[in-house]
């Protein structure tokens, strides 16, 4: 029920009752969800969808911070001798 | 960015891990509030990358699992009626209910049938208006958005077979509840990112000075949890008692200002009873007076949840489960008598709930 996963806004449409709804990919699934919380909303942004609403728009800026704070981390401990080699994801 | 990967990345794990073992110099103990937390603590085994002295607590929040076995029953009954079709979540066809479950009542020639959103129920509702369509929805402040909208929409339609059974509980007051509790060993709390996301944070800096507890306001993959975990732990040590967001990319201290006006338009905050918790002040909605021809439990004269009782399996721990008092492999029937396949309550049923969450990514723990 409470999907935690988020989605890529793919496509928004208005439809009865002037209600904007858009269709968003999970992975390789795709649904329809109301956007009526999220009218701000763009192709291309990353919405948490609960129960087939749109309940948040992410913060990209606000993901990069966070994960500065780990790499920050990361970066202190670089010093050490490693107990075995990063499995680098190219992620930084 | 990639949004999820970026989240689990292993050195990540591990230069926060280090950072916690490096924090930590006493015991706390610390509950994650939401079930989806659960599932990822369960999931990606992140106790044993803990220092020894943290304890983590599983907390009720798995809607499914705190709905009262009396919801249940009496969708089980509006569903046995005849003329009434019921549509609820996946999750809930398979809570044992006193006399059963959804999926049997649909054996019996119930119309039962499984949505993904209340706007689907909705659908339902304008396909078949010679039918009255009742939408059993619980959940916590994620979904009342959703089922506020359903409920507009239809109100906006005139589509008078559509009607709400909700079991909508608010976490704030639980979260005061566990942290008021005089028996109360936790010391920290994660609360839960979704929720926040939709009603923002504001009434939590109060509860952090009340109890003098931190809140950790955290996220759902490995990487939130072990930051959210990292931030509480730091507070603690320092003897701080504040709230701090760590799940920043989705949650804003106001929440999502259009989604809480629509919670409040179509429903009044009341009191409610968790399961395990017993009635929690403040800790529910109904559906306002306005809106009354929409709400299943008026149209069909039900009596109040907080007075109906029902039975529980003797043999299900769920309350004990749900309180943080038992861990789901402690329970006797725990992969025995109760399964997914054949559960004795919700939290074995739920995609949330923490016997579920044991039971489908810590089994070979036991088995060790």
């Amino acid at each position: 029920m409470c999907l935690a996963v988020p989605g890529r806004l793919l496509e928004r449409w208005l439809g009865p009752g002037d209600v904007a709804y858009g269709r968003v990919a999970f992975g390789a699934v795709r649904r329809e969800v109301c956007l009526a919380y999220t009218p701000q909303a763009e192709v291309g942004d990353y919405l948490i969808v609960h129960v087939g609403v749109a309940i948040q728009r992410l913060d990209e800026e606000a993901a990069r911070q966070a994960l500065a704070l780990w790499a920050e981390i990361d970066a202190l401990a670089v010093d050490e001798p490693a107990s075995d080699p990063p499995e680098g994801t190219g992620s930084r | 960015m990639r949004w999820v990967e970026e989240f689990r990345d292993p050195r990540a794990i591990r230069a926060l891990a280090d950072a916690l073992a490096a924090a930590t110099t006493r015991p706390w103990t610390i509950m994650e509030v939401c079930g989806g937390q659960t599932h990822t603590i369960v999931r990606w085994s992140l106790p044993d990358l803990l220092p020894p002295a943290i304890e983590l607590i599983h907390g009720p929040g798995c809607p499914v699992c705190v709905t009262p076995i009396a919801a249940v029953d009496q969708a089980r009954a509006l569903a046995l009626r005849g003329d009434v079709t019921l549509a609820t979540f996946g999750d809930m066809v398979r809570v044992p209910g006193s006399a059963g479950d959804l999926l049997s009542a649909r054996a019996e020639g119930a119309d039962v049938r499984v949505v993904s959103s209340p706007l689907d129920a909705l659908a339902l509702a304008r396909a078949r208006r010679d039918r009255t369509l009742v939408m059993f929805a619980v959940g916590f402040e994620t979904t009342a958005p959703a089922t506020a909208a359903a409920i507009e929409l239809a109100a906006r339609e005139g589509l008078d077979n559509f009607a709400v059974l909700a079991a909508h509980v608010r976490v704030p007051p639980a979260a005061a509840m566990i942290l008021g509790d005089p028996a109360r060993r936790v010391q920290g709390l994660l609360a839960a990112g979704h929720v926040c996301a939709v009603v923002g944070t504001e009434e939590y800096p109060a509860l952090c000075e009340r109890f003098a507890a931190p809140i950790v306001v955290t996220g759902f993959e490995p990487v939130d949890l072990l930051a959210g975990l990292l931030a509480c732990v730091r507070q603690l040590e320092a003897g701080r008692a504040e709230l701090e967001i760590q799940y920043r990319r989705a949650v804003r201290p106001e929440g999502n200002p259009a989604a809480r006006a629509a919670i409040a338009r179509v429903f009044a905050v009341a009191d409610a009873p968790w399961r395990g918790l017993g009635v929690v002040a403040g800790g529910g909605l109904r559906i306002r007076d306005a809106l009354a021809r929409f709400d299943a439990a008026r149209r069909f004269d039900l009596a109040p949840l907080a007075a109906a009782a029902a039975a529980e399996d003797a043999r299900c721990r769920a309350s004990a489960v749900l309180r943080g008092l038992l861990r789901p492999p402690q329970c006797p029937e725990f992969a025995a008598g109760c399964t997914p396949e054949r559960p004795l309550g919700a939290p074995m049923v739920s995609s949330e709930g923490a016997c579920a969450a044991y039971y489908r990514y810590a089994r070979r723990h036991e088995s060790a």
